[in-house]
């Protein structure tokens, strides 16, 4: 039988001299019927190359196929090479016969022009709809994609629909003239881990109801786990290794797939936890970081004159302690709150009430008035790309009324090299610097004013994951070596596993759940935990739906004046609280 | 300097930065005296005397040599238009600074009243200067400023606004570091590179409007030369003598020209991505 | 909708603004202002007889009570009289209008006609010598100033054709349109070479910034022809910084072309501002530059909708 889509010794090449400058060399790769393929890989591999190469947007990106073919076993029976095929071909295979939808769905969906429109133009363009048909069957579309309220939907424009929702819609424009193949390229990656597991949930459900094929890019080889049949493997823009979904994943033969599934963070519920440091053992001492109901409002402003009519509780009421040596992770999704509960603690955040109380260990001159300091997100954007290492190395020390001089000098030397920075970094520009290395620079600046807490905001969320894990290393040995506190922001499961001693759960501004790590992540209590646990994806658990739950994150915005009624707490073990929801 | 050579290395810089280099050199030259002849001396014989190897633009209806006289009005223009984007890039800069770092009150103060400036086309606005304070250089210099400096202030406050929301800043908070600090090394070194683009486009509009107000009689007086009172002067002479005409607004629409090219290849070194036509 | 209400918040702080500008600016002037209305006879006038003139218009008090006075005037649609036309100052700004107003109607028309296909058609053919040729045209076209370019005009329609444009009495449009349009094309020609330069240059740059735009690249995964991508999908989105530009020069033409209605003999708004500061005519200056400030903040607001209309984000309140 000759297969959906066969794909053979593919090459594609950048710039004015494509050969030369090849991303993706001699990738060959065969789909059936029905088939979903993965490709895994990270940033770099020629994953996302590979995808666009099949439907030829990569031509629009300035890409050349340089060698190689790609057969395309059309409706008809009839067997076209996609890389000789010409635009108009193209044009009208695109859509009709091979559907695509992308990583960011906030910018994949045209801002000015509604959502039934975009949908309609489908069915305008591959089935000559027009008028009300037209609506009536993008109607059907959204219908499809589980989107309530179907009709009134289509009327909006992109910003009026969140992230998850738009993901929807674009599956929705993919599939709406039922091609054969659809290719996903990470289109989960930009969402919430519940959102994500809608997503795949979704798609795991369409694929059966219409029979597609399916290509799904990733570079999460845990999520694949869930919806594939055959994976492939790639790194530098090879194919290192493919084969069949439980081959694959127990028994890799590629030295680089082994390091993908061992070495980096996979959710293991529990079972990955650190084993130093737990509460019971630790002796009762005095907290590095203390807070106390601490309260963050944003006002609501409207109407002509700008009068606050009501507040954003983006944090209402948290209270947490945190030792020395000791990682407390905060975990939740946008929106949550975590983010501006580790910018209040740091004060760039007012906060409306609450207390903190430090204790700071007695150091040397140089030390800052707050013994906290932070790693951000984005390691593109928190260093100054005008200024040469040293100098933001120095800006610390000058802040506290330090001097730079000798000593200054080689406490970054040591920094450096205690991070894994080559010597010469000082003379430097951060653009010289890949994204693991600026973050690694961020962790010694961090560094330089010998802190006992420092805050991790999504400190590696930006990371490809093997640096990831490696980032991961190095924190948890400087924190054994400099018995610093952490307090980690993330979003992900899998990285707070590896990292955390404690775990507090939080959801629309309050922590649901707080305690031992091992003990949250193993035996969740809150229904909300349940969920967030139960939606990450994880290599164990192949081949398993998830229900549809169409359910909104409650809004944060609350009248003049609210305030939450006070918690109420059950303790589970020595070191596990959950909240008694009313 | 990796500057020389990035201009050099891009073709409209390469030909921007020859065209200004050839008028800077012009306009010292002209400032300096250091004409072809005495740019004021009237050469009664030789009056409106077609270009030749003498008189190498011709000479005008009081017998005076074009070419000296061009040179003469490029370095009046070039020292107008330094002067006053000069006074203007160092207003706007401040008090674009000022309304991002202060926020709320004063940012709403400051741009309200660019605002007003703003509602003011360009030249009505020079205009009204010159009228209140009588033509002549350092009038032309100061209205060009007040024309410009809402535009500086608009150009310095939202990328300062912006790199104020930046992560780098936040952690600078964190540290504790000085307003003086973040203002100079955060917020200033990152705006060298947009205030660097605009300055040099705003050199481009300046010889504009000085040319302008010249035109018009308001800007450089008789008998000094420029080259908006050449041009003026040439209008009834354009049949019989149209080197008059030529020349001078060749000038001019090559200097600007110059700074154009200037302006745009130093936007595309600065930051390839930023293909942003208008501030 | 509080985008448009906040916008408009502001318009009349920035006109009282504008007016309080041009008062004391207007009374900055030096020289007294019964000389400059009168000339020479006004050296004939006895103490007494420039007092009672003074005190006829108002002049005799300190500046804050004559702004008062004149923005009491204001509130009933009174300018003021002009001492140079001895008319009211609205009926000669009005006299003058149509013709600014047309100007820079053709302007923009000719500036949009010429500089966006041309700069969609550089960007779609980048890098190509094409685009090089536009490129080329348009950072000519901009640095041409227009007195510049008037000049060149007449000299070349005289010199190589013979011809003069055709200047002399200015017919109105309802009057004679074929008249009117002989007399007002080449200064449109003019006003809207650099301005189609610009036009060119931006919609060029936006529409390269858009069509590697995300959503671009989806609408040809449904497979929308290069067409659809570049007339549907992208050039909407590209026209805001167009719409911004043209905004804001259409709204500087409206308040006259000052140079280029001099070089071509036309009675326009420019011309009048210009010759009422030359004359010193207080009520014409302070009323001419008061409407066109209001104007221009008139086609801003105009702008302000046009970006409601075209973008849906903005519609919702989102900056």
């Amino acid at each position: 039988m000759i297969p959906l889509l066969s794909v053979s010794g593919l090459s594609v090449g950048f710039g004015r001299a494509p050969q030369a400058n090849e991303v993706v060399r001699g990738v060959s790769f065969e789909l059936a019927d029905g088939e979903t393929l993965a490709i895994v890989g990270e940033s770099g591999s020629g994953k996302s190359v590979t995808a666009l190469s099949i439907n030829r947007l990569v031509d629009f990106g300035g890409g050349r196929i340089t060698a190689g073919s790609i057969k395309l076993k059309r409706a008809d029976g009839s067997v076209l090479d996609l890389t000789a095929a010409s635009e108009p071909q193209l044009t009208r295979i695109r859509g009709a016969e091979i559907g695509m939808i992308f990583q960011e769905p906030m910018t994949s969906l045209n801002p000015v022009l509604t959502i039934g429109t975009q949908i309609e133009e489908s069915f305008r363009l591959h089935r000559g709809l027009t008028g009300r048909q037209a609506t009536a069957a993008a109607k059907d579309a959204l219908d499809r994609v589980r989107i309530p309220d179907a009709a009134r939907r289509l009327k909006y424009t992109p910003n009026q629909l969140s992230g998850g929702m738009l993901q929807r819609v674009m599956i929705a424009t993919a599939l709406a003239c039922n091609p054969r193949l659809l290719i996903a390229d990470e289109p989960t990656t930009a969402l919430d881990v519940t959102v994500q597991a809608q997503i795949m949930a979704l798609l795991a459900e369409l694929k059966r109801e219409t029979g597609m094929s399916m290509i799904f890019i990733t570079h999460d080889i845990g999520l694949v786990a869930g919806i594939a049949d055959k994976i492939m493997v790639m790194q530098n823009g090879q194919a290192v290794e493919q084969g069949e979904l439980n081959q694959i994943l127990d028994q890799p033969r590629h030295a680089y797939t082994q390091h993908l599934l061992q070495d980096v963070p996979h959710f293991a519920s529990g079972r990955a936890t650190r084993l130093d440091g737990s509460r019971e053992k630790a002796p009762a001492a005095d907290p590095a970081l203390k807070v106390n109901d601490l309260v963050v409002r944003f006002p609501v402003k409207s109407g002509f004159f700008g009068r606050a009519t009501g507040a954003v509780h983006a944090v209402d009421g948290v209270d947490f302690d945190l030792m020395q040596g000791e990682t407390l992770a905060i975990v939740g999704e946008s929106g949550s709150g975590k983010s501006t509960t580790a910018r209040a603690v740091l004060g760039l955040v007012r906060s409306t009430r609450g207390s903190f109380s430090v204790s700071a260990r007695k150091a040397a001159a140089g030390q800052s008035a707050l013994p906290i300091q932070m790693v951000f997100q984005n390691p593109y954007a928190s260093l100054n790309p005008r200024l040469a290492i040293e100098s933001i190395l120095a800006e610390p020390v000058i802040a506290t009324g330090g001097r730079v001089d000798a000593a200054a000098r080689a406490k970054m030397a040591t920094l450096l090299k205690r991070v894994g920075l080559p010597e010469n970094s000082l003379e430097r520009y951060p653009h010289e610097f890949s994204g693991g290395q600026r973050q690694r620079l961020c962790i010694a600046r961090a560094l330089m004013l010998n802190p006992s807490v420092v805050v991790l905001d999504e400190a590696v969320s930006a990371l490809d994951v093997s640096v990831q894990a490696r980032v991961l290393e190095l924190l948890v040995d400087l924190q054994r070596e400099y018995g610093l506190a952490y307090l980690f922001i993330s979003h992900d499961m899998a990285v707070v596993e590896r990292i955390a001693h404690r775990i507090a759960v939080i959801y629309a501004g309050q922590i649901v759940e707080i305690g031992d790590a091992k003990s949250v992540l193993s035996a969740p209590k809150h229904a909300y935990t349940k969920k967030l646990i139960a939606a990450v994806p994880t290599i164990d658990r192949r081949r398993e739906h998830f229900e549809l739950d169409t359910r909104q994150v409650p809004s944060l915005v609350r009248p003049l004046g609210f305030e939450p009624v006070p918690s109420r707490w059950e303790q589970f073990g020595a070191d596990h609280r959950v909240r008694v929801e009313a | 300097m990796r500057m020389p050579r990035a201009i050099f290395a891009h073709p409209s810089g390469r030909i921007g930065g020859f065209i200004v280099g050839l008028y800077l050199l012009l306009a010292v030259l002209g400032l300096l005296g250091l004409t072809p002849h005495d740019p004021l001396m009237q050469y009664r014989i030789d009056r409106l005397h077609a270009p030749d190897s003498t008189y190498w633009m011709g000479t005008d209806l009081f017998g005076r040599d074009v070419a000296s006289r061009l040179m003469m009005g490029i370095g009046q223009s070039f020292t107008v238009a330094f002067f006053s984007v000069a006074f203007a890039a160092l207003a706007g800069t401040v008090l674009g600074l000022a309304a991002a770092w202060f926020g709320r009150r004063w940012d709403g103060i400051v741009m309200r009243v660019m605002d007003v400036l703003l509602a003011f086309p360009a030249i009505l606005l020079a205009l009204l200067i010159v009228a209140v304070a009588g033509p002549g250089t350092w009038t032309s210099i100061v209205a060009i400023a007040i024309v410009y400096t809402p535009i500086f202030t608009r150009v310095v406050r939202g990328p300062a606004l912006s790199l104020k929301a930046r992560e780098f800043v936040d952690a600078a908070r964190t540290f504790g570091s000085s307003s003086s600090y973040i203002l100079t090394r955060h917020l200033l070194l990152n705006l060298v590179a947009p205030l660097t683009v605009q300055i040099t486009l705003a050199l481009a509009w300046a010889l504009l409007t000085e040319a302008g107000l010249s035109f018009l009689g308001l800007g450089t007086q008789p008998p000094a030369a420029s080259l908006g009172l050449m041009l003026s002067d040439s209008r009834n002479l354009m049949e019989t003598a149209p080197w008059l005409m030529i020349f001078p607004g060749l000038a001019i629409m090559i200097s600007i020209l110059g700074f154009n090219l200037l302006g745009d290849a130093l936007r595309d070194i600065f930051d390839p991505r930023m293909r942003r036509a208008i501030a | 909708m509080t985008y448009l209400l906040r916008r408009l918040a502001v318009f009349p702080l920035v006109l009282i603004g504008v007016s309080i500008v041009v008062f004391v600016a207007i009374r900055m002037v030096p020289g007294d202002a019964i000389t400059a209305m009168l000339g020479t006879e006004a050296g004939l006038l006895t103490p007494a007889q420039r007092e009672a003139l003074a005190a006829y218009f108002g002049i005799d008090q300190p500046w804050f009570v004559q702004y008062g006075r004149w923005l009491l005037g204001l509130l009933h649609g009174n300018l003021g009289i002009s001492s140079t036309y001895g008319k009211p100052v609205l009926d000669v700004i009005i006299e003058r209008f149509p013709l600014t107003l047309e100007l820079a109607l053709l302007s923009m028309i000719i500036a949009l006609a010429v500089g966006v296909p041309a700069g969609v058609f550089a960007a779609t053919h980048n890098e190509k010598l094409s685009d090089l040729g536009v490129r080329v045209a348009a950072m000519i076209g901009q640095s041409t100033p227009n007195f510049v370019l008037a000049l060149l005009i007449i000299y070349t329609l005289s010199a190589g054709f013979g011809v003069l444009p055709a200047m002399g009495e200015f017919s109105p449009l309802w009057q004679d349109p074929l008249r009117n349009l002989s007399q007002l094309i080449l200064p449109a020609i003019t006003l809207g070479f650099a301005f189609a330069a610009s036009v060119t240059r931006v919609s060029r740059s936006a529409m390269l910034d858009v069509l590697s735009d995300d959503y671009v690249r989806t609408a040809r995964s449904k497979g929308v022809s290069a067409r659809g991508v570049i007339w549907r999908h992208a050039l909407p989105n590209a026209l805001i910084p167009v719409v911004t530009l043209s905004g804001i020069e259409f709204g500087y033409l409206l308040g006259g072309a000052v140079i280029v209605e001099q070089i071509y003999a036309l009675p326009g708004l420019g011309r009048l501002v210009l010759d009422a500061i030359l004359q010193r005519d207080y009520a014409l200056v302070q009323g001419c530059v008061l409407f066109i400030a209001f104007n221009f903040m008139i086609v801003n607001l105009l702008v302000d909708l046009a970006y409601v209309a075209l973008d849906p984000r903005i519609r919702l309140g989102e900056q």
